[in-house]
């Protein structure tokens, strides 16, 4: 299962992702007292460099290859059987690059407008502990990342939020912090009955998944434990509640990474952990949790709909995105596997760049009510461009990104899922309807006085956007390279998943 | 008849064994003797000498634990106390509370303008009952060491004379820690009924030794339950811990903090040792009361710190919580026939001693926030924009805080990790999950602290500046949250043979 890059098997470029952000984030908190100035250039040396890595991760990837790669193993915790281990293959690739990029992206784009040092201390901080989730393969390091990244995100949604930012982000911590309770006795249970297999004690998610056998009864239980704390990461409905008021509550920088890479944790975590580890039951829980997505796609598209407020309008299309992704997951054909992956990616790239706009709306107007925005095509028409090409892209419009991931899952479930598919399809026409007629509320018509004023896009905001929306065309009209580098990886989960449950 | 009398030949006694105590014994018998023969000594000297003395018996103990490594476990003074690894940690723990502690008392008695040497002495006199307790081997010396903890602790919570609360404070857990002694104390005699010694290991045997008729099991058993209900009190383990939250408030600050890490320290482990050598056979008797206790005391623990107002209140109930967390570990050496029940023991071990760090350091900063307020209470509006007027402090404190809520990378998840996994690894799993429902329920508790530092605009903007000494105990203790959280394989290699106590 282990195959790596003999040439740069010695650079410890994983490790690196990781660690480069902590020493960004001491390096901001020790200078914030001595040189204020070069707090932002800190933050921005040091993401950009974790961007060029993982970038450099994608050029040195090997496509074609299923099993993980640059892998790092370290002992860490001798006596619990717990190591640094890292790894990389087809499908935590590209969330790692979208991480890298992402987080420089967000920090040259926004204004964090008060206490920049511990802003982005926090923000870089956040980002080594999803790269962290993201590369782990061992159980009891995915864990700390994937519960450490609370820490900064409830300070970032608490300290640079809107009015009911305190709310939100306790209500966030404590969600998230339920979930992965359970999961912790999870993991604890499959090393604790993992050692009778494997003879010794390990955290190792690799020689848990090929070498333990659980009952299927045990199996079911821990797959729940599991479950459980994706569940509410992702968010699937019924324990989406936080979401809403997370995004709507956090500021702008907050919901770009919580939408674009915070969310995927879960949907990466079911993938990784959930159905490579207890395949059979996975195959069990199918049908509740293809419900369950289901459900989450229609009930977050007409729950979308309803919104007044343009920003709990994407966090309610986030919900119903992720009932995609999460359906594809659970279809568990090589189609609707990839299809997830690649639209994992997309959501964070386009309602990433959702959430962007709205921020710059409210910067304007300081108003994300809908019906307070009329006309703003008249005064802003490139910005409504930018807007337009974006809001496509999350509809799934032919041509752009969303359209191959969607696309790919609905084909990908039609075998396995049929019925739920279908119901899934209306979702796609519902997001057409919601956000388009959002589209027609904000930037059509006459502009009253208030709108008259609009400012166009800067030029930063475009160099900004114009990434967003390269990726979206790029990756909109030649998906192939990406789907290549899913595909192997998707095809060995796969073949396990197969192998085990027959 | 004079001459039938034999002459009394007293125990040998291995004086280095015990020279921690004999070292805490001098420090407090000088603090009070030329203290008092004394004119007022300079600024910090009390709590300096204090510190030292427990320094120093901190650095008996490594040496007493290297011994112990080299030539294993045994009995002390003919067989009254037990020189093992699990009793060395929880002296180390104790005695790093009193360092902390003392550090931070001084600062706070000269902002209150009474420095004084008794309330030092008083804390090693407590730290000597606390070891006796941790290490006593037989029911009558854990009795000594108890009183001697207990008395210490009345006077010192009644310390503050100005304050009525803290008058109040310590009448009140006299009282009921009075009630305590009579219960534990009546549990004793019926052990002894049963079966004839009060020694702990000798109990084990003489109740595996022969079949007891039942009508001794029934006066066991009965003795076996009073002992835990007295325990119970000291622990304040649901539904004995009415007490706690009230004595914690009323208590000056430090004192709360050396009530909370030291006091809890040492009754729990003592708790742990009875049971777990005295009585392992009757284990299927006592583990589902602790299994129940465990889980009201978790639920209950957590539940209620939520409506707290009073940052004292709710770490009050917060160590109730952690209390649980511990029975957790209790619970899981009763499971006698797993393969894993020595696990309980060293998670224990391991928590009591990341815990008293911990609950130290998490009071210092209390401390010294709540000597700046106005009215020297410790609610949460006193915390409100620490954040802002001293961003140092707020960030030791969230450590701190997010370390009692578990969090990784911190040791208070080490503590919780292993304690779950020793739970699992003997298949409680009820307990296991109800103790992380309740460590999310207790995060709360801490959020809500931390949205006072951070998130709430403050009422002064005056910079509040930490002392000296304070600064010292606070920075320990966030270091070695953060260390041990980070590698906790440096305490972890310590605890190899923590199943090994003392038994001759």
């Amino acid at each position: 299962m282990i195959a790596s890059n003999a040439e740069v098997l010695n650079f410890p470029i994983l490790t690196l992702l990781v660690v480069l952000p902590v020493i960004g984030s001491l390096l901001v908190a020790l200078l914030s007292g001595s040189r204020p100035e070069w707090i932002k250039l800190t933050a921005l040396v040091s993401s950009v460099s974790t961007a060029a890595l993982s970038l450099w991760l994608l050029a040195v990837f090997k496509s074609g290859e299923a099993g993980f790669q640059f892998v790092s193993q370290h002992v860490w915790i001798s006596q619990w059987g717990i190591s640094w281990h890292l790894g990389v293959d087809g499908i935590s690739l590209f969330l790692i690059v979208l991480t890298g990029i992402l987080f420089p992206l967000v920090i040259v784009g926004i204004d964090p407008h008060h206490n920049e040092t511990s802003y982005f201390a926090w923000m870089l901080l956040l980002q080594a502990g999803v790269m962290g989730s993201f590369l782990s393969l061992d159980l009891f390091l995915f864990f700390v990342m994937f519960e450490i990244v609370l820490v900064p995100m409830y300070f970032l949604i608490g300290g640079w939020g809107y009015d009911q930012r305190v709310y939100a982000a306790t209500k966030f911590f404590l969600y998230t912090m339920a979930g992965s309770a359970f999961m912790l006795i999870g993991i604890i249970t499959t090393v604790a009955l993992a050692h009778r297999d494997l003879g010794v004690v390990t955290f190792d998610l690799v020689k848990i998944a090929e070498g333990a056998k659980f009952s299927t009864n045990t199996a079911r239980w821990l797959f729940l434990s599991f479950a459980i704390a994706f569940a509410v990461k992702v968010p699937l409905f019924p324990f989406h509640t936080w979401l809403p008021d997370a995004h709507t509550q956090a500021p702008t920088g907050g919901s770009v990474i919580l939408a674009g890479v915070l969310l995927k944790m879960g949907t990466y975590g079911f993938l990784r952990f959930g159905v490579y580890l207890f395949p059979q039951a996975a195959m069990w829980a199918r049908p509740a949790i293809f419900t369950l997505a289901v459900i989450g796609i229609i009930y977050g598209a007409i729950a979308a709909t309803m919104q007044r407020d343009l920003k709990r309008l994407v966090a309610y299309s986030s919900v119903a995105h992720l009932g995609f992704i999460v359906l594809g997951t659970f279809a568990l054909s090589s189609q609707a596997v990839t299809g997830a992956v690649m639209q994992m990616v997309n959501h964070g790239v386009s309602t990433g760049a959702l959430f962007l706009l709205v921020g710059m709306i409210y910067e304007r107007r300081h108003t994300r009510e809908i019906s307070e925005l009329r006309g703003i095509q008249h005064v802003a028409p490139i910005f409504a461009g930018v807007f337009t090409v974006v809001m496509l892209s999350s509809v799934g419009l032919p041509g752009l990104n969303g359209f191959v991931g969607e696309f790919l899952i609905l084909i990908g479930s039609f075998g396995p899922a049929r019925w739920w598919a279908v119901v899934a399809t209306v979702g796609v026409v519902l997001a057409a309807l919601y956000l388009l007629w959002a589209y027609q509320r904000v930037f059509h018509g006459e502009p009253d006085e208030a709108n008259s004023t609009f400012k166009e896009i800067t030029v930063r905001e475009g160099l900004l956007m114009s990434v967003f929306v390269a990726i979206i065309v790029v990756s909109g009209i030649y998906p192939k390279p990406i789907l290549d580098r899913i595909e192997p990886s998707v095809a060995a989960l796969i073949q396990h998943v197969e192998g085990q449950t027959k | 008849m004079n001459d039938q009398i034999p002459e009394f030949v007293g125990p040998a006694i291995d004086w280095f064994s015990v020279s921690p105590l004999i070292v805490l014994l001098g420090g407090a018998l000088l603090l009070l003797l030329v203290g008092s023969l004394t004119p007022q000594w300079r600024r910090g000297w009390y709590g300096l000498v204090s510190a030292l003395t427990a320094g120093a018996a901190i650095v008996l103990s490594i040496f007493l634990w290297r011994d112990v490594s080299s030539s294993g476990a045994k009995l002390l003074v003919g067989g009254a106390l037990a020189l093992d690894h699990f009793a060395l940690l929880a002296s180390i723990a104790i005695c790093s509370a009193v360092l902390l502690v003392s550090l931070v008392t001084s600062d706070y008695l000269a902002g209150e303008n009474s420095d004084m040497p008794e309330i030092y002495a008083l804390y090693l006199t407590a730290a000597i009952g606390g070891i006796v307790m941790v290490a006593a081997n037989d029911l009558i010396v854990l009795f000594l060491g108890l009183e001697t903890l207990s008395l210490s602790l009345y006077l010192l919570a009644a310390s503050n004379r100005k304050r009525t609360e803290s008058q109040e404070a310590g009448l009140k857990y006299f009282i009921l820690g009075g009630f305590a002694s009579a219960f534990f104390l009546y549990g004793v005699a019926l052990t002894y009924g049963a079966t004839g010694t009060t020694r702990l290991v000798d109990i084990n045997s003489s109740l595996n030794s022969y079949i007891t008729v039942p009508r001794n099991d029934t006066l066991l058993l009965v003795g076996v339950g009073l002992m835990l209900v007295g325990f119970g009190f000291k622990v304040s383990l649901v539904p004995f811990q009415a007490w706690t939250p009230d004595v914690y408030q009323g208590s000056p600050t430090p004192v709360t903090g050396f009530m909370a890490s030291a006091g809890k320290v040492a009754a729990l482990v003592a708790l742990v040792r009875v049971f777990v050598t005295a009585f392992p056979s009757r284990a299927d008797d006592w583990g589902p009361a602790v299994f129940i206790l465990s889980a009201l005391t978790l639920v209950i623990g957590s539940v209620v710190a939520v409506v707290q107002t009073d940052v004292k209140r709710m770490l009050a109930y917060s160590s109730i919580s952690h209390a649980g967390f511990i029975l957790v570990g209790l619970e899981v050496s009763s499971h006698r026939s797993s393969p894993n029940v020595g696990d309980g023991l060293t998670a224990i071990a391991v928590y009591v001693v990341l815990y008293a760090a911990l609950v130290v350091g998490t009071f210092s900063v209390v401390t010294v926030v709540a000597q700046k307020s106005s009215d020297g209470a410790a609610s949460l509006d006193a915390f409100k924009g620490i954040g802002k007027n001293n961003p140092v402090l707020a960030l030791a404190m969230t450590v701190l805080l997010l370390a009692q809520a578990g969090v990784p990378l911190t040791s208070g998840f080490v503590a919780k990790f292993g304690v779950i996994q020793a739970a699992i690894n003997v298949g409680s799993y009820e307990l296991a999950v109800v103790a992380m429902v309740c460590a999310v329920i207790a995060a709360f508790v801490y959020l809500r602290i931390m949205v006072s530092m951070w998130l709430s605009d403050s009422t002064s903007s005056e910079s509040a500046k930490v002392p000296l000494f304070s600064t010292i105990a606070i920075a320990i203790a966030v270091a070695v949250t953060l260390v041990i959280g980070v590698l906790p394989s440096l305490l972890l290699d310590l605890t190899s043979n923590f199943t090994q106590l003392a038994s001759k």
